[in-house]
């Protein structure tokens, strides 16, 4: 039992991290960034190159994949979203879907369809409390995703470009009118929304030893139902919607055969968008007039 | 200060303002009146550079600033306090007034925000509570707070009296003149025709797009079209 709840909070932590992206973005802009699960994809090319093939010390590989990805993001908002800020919804979401497929290929093109091997450039070893069996590896992904997360949360709460993010998430026209330059805020929170989801790919790389163009679409999806769960728009939500899908995950394999492991996330996606579609955390947007 | 001539804006098709000219000048307070849907709002958020016109200059304190970004006629001196309020709802009081401040890189904004809360006390009472939790009035005092944390030499306020009971709408008015003493120039829009031009130097009459008439506001108030039309005579 508790082996696997530390099984599904690694796991849901990094569902956490890719879930922040889509409701980032989606508080900002009420969209869904599907090419998010292409830049967790893009971070874990990142993460390989730059460590194994640059042989740069692990730390600053991290943080330059991180960097990477949120130039993409950025890019892409500027060049699939911004042009369509006053589209209608349907335009928007088939830019976001063709952004996506478009990086796919994109990356099918520069490192080929073949699957890469991403050992971690660091010694592993098994970790062993008690009945739990874990590994330093684990462990790193688990504080390392707990750090961005709690860091994010500062970011947030306490700093002035957090306070705008949260002030053009609210109402961007008020926004501006504070001298907040909204598509700054929207390019920050696309780039801060891609570094953690760089973060996730990297971290999953090399926990599955295992990069690839396609590595992006079902964590994507699993990252996207996690959001809904917490509450889209909500961060905290995400957190928890994250946590909670990974852990579903991990005991629902235990428990039936593992074939429905993808089919759980799913399950959680329909019951939650049946009972309670605003998410667990999710508020009633109903503002005062 | 603030010259605005031929100013023609559009929502797609619909032609808002249809060539509307004004002129604030320096220390007044300039009141801007008509009935729902004449085109007061679209004024505001022309001069604000939320909406761009189609025709026609702006001009404020010699530069020409329609077309320019919201953010930067916000650094020139310019500050709304929008229609309806829109305070941040789930930001607090102290957070919207922080980011009334946004622009701002000096070292002055601490001394301000202690301007704003001896302005409105409450404000000091309630600046850790969620703004959405504030009354209408307060909300209104939060709005005008946030606004003046932009050091504004231009004042516009959308319908301050908007939903608000009476007692609160004298206390916010005299609040108004207040900042308006301290040498803040003034742009009032409002439905509230008799409070408006009892207030202010001078009005301008807004009729479906244009300006049917501009005069002091004395003479306004005492106008018998403004007062058949206006002040229910
Ligand atoms: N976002 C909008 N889209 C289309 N038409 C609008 C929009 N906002 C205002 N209008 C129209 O522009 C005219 C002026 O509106 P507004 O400036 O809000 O008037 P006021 O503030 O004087 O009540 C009205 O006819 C209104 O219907
Ligand atoms: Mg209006």
């Amino acid at each position: 039992m508790l082996q696997q709840l530390v099984n599904g909070l690694v796991l849901g932590s990094i569902y956490a991290l890719i879930a922040l992206g889509y409701t980032m973005v989606y508080g900002v802009l009420q969209l869904i960034n599907f090419a998010h699960g292409e830049i967790y994809m893009a971070g874990a090319f990142l993460g390989l190159y730059l460590t194994v093939s640059l042989k740069l010390p692990f730390p600053v590989a991290f943080v330059l994949a991180m960097a990477g990805a949120a130039l993409i993001g950025v890019t892409v908002e500027r060049i699939a979203y911004r042009p369509l800020r006053r589209s209608p919804r349907l335009a928007v979401l088939i830019s976001a879907i063709g952004m996506s497929i478009f990086l796919q290929n994109l990356s099918l093109y520069l490192n080929g369809p073949a699957t890469r091997g991403f050992l971690p450039p660091f010694k592993v070893y098994p970790i062993r409390i008690g009945e739990i069996k874990t590994s330093s590896l684990e462990v790193i992904i688990l504080v390392v995703a707990i750090l961005l997360m709690v860091g994010l949360q500062y970011l947030i709460r306490r700093t002035k470009i957090g306070k705008a993010m949260r002030a053009t998430a609210l109402d961007k026209e008020t926004a501006a009118l504070m001298g907040i330059n909204v598509d700054r805020i929207i390019s920050y929170t696309f780039a801060i929304g891609s570094s953690l989801g760089a973060a996730a790919g990297v971290l999953v790389g090399m926990y599955l030893n295992a990069v690839d163009p396609m590595m992006g679409l079902m964590p994507g999806l699993k990252g996207f139902v996690a959001a809904v769960l917490g509450g889209i728009g909500n961060i905290p939500g995400a957190m928890a919607g994250g946590l909670i899908l990974g852990t579903a995950e991990v005991f629902g394999v235990a428990f039936m055969r593992s074939e429905w492991r993808d089919a759980i996330a799913f399950a959680i996606l329909i019951v939650v968008l049946l009972i309670k579609p605003s998410g667990i955390l999710g508020q009633n947007t109903q503002e005062k007039v | 200060m603030l010259v605005i001539k031929n100013l023609e804006t559009h929502y797609g098709n619909i032609r808002a303002l249809k060539g509307i000219s004004l002129e604030i000048k320096k220390g007044e307070i300039v009141t801007l009146i008509g009935a729902n849907g004449a085109g007061k709002t679209t004024t505001l958020k022309t001069i604000s550079g939320l909406i761009k016109p189609t025709r026609g200059t702006i001009t404020y304190e010699g530069q020409e600033i329609s077309g320019k970004a919201p953010d930067a006629i916000v650094q020139m001196g310019i500050s709304q306090v929008p229609e309806g309020r829109r305070v941040f709802t789930r930001l607090t009081v102290l957070e919207n007034l922080e980011m009334g401040a946004y622009a701002r890189r000096d070292q002055e904004i601490g001394q301000d925000m202690d301007k704003v809360f001896g302005l409105f006390p409450i404000l000091k009472e309630r600046q850790r509570q969620p703004a959405g939790t504030l009354s209408g009035g307060e909300q209104q005092m939060l709005a005008i707070g946030r606004a003046l944390m932009a050091r504004p030499k231009l004042l516009l306020l959308d319908e301050p009296s908007m939903g608000l009971a009476p007692l609160i709408v004298r206390t916010i008015f005299n609040i108004i003149q207040n900042i308006n003493a301290q040498g803040t120039t003034i742009l009032l829009v409002e439905q509230n025709a008799h409070l408006a031009l009892s207030v202010a130097d001078r009005g301008y009459v807004l009729e479906t797009g244009q300006v049917q008439l501009a005069d002091e506001a004395k003479k306004l108030l005492n106008d018998p079209r403004v007062r058949k039309a206006y002040l229910g005579d």
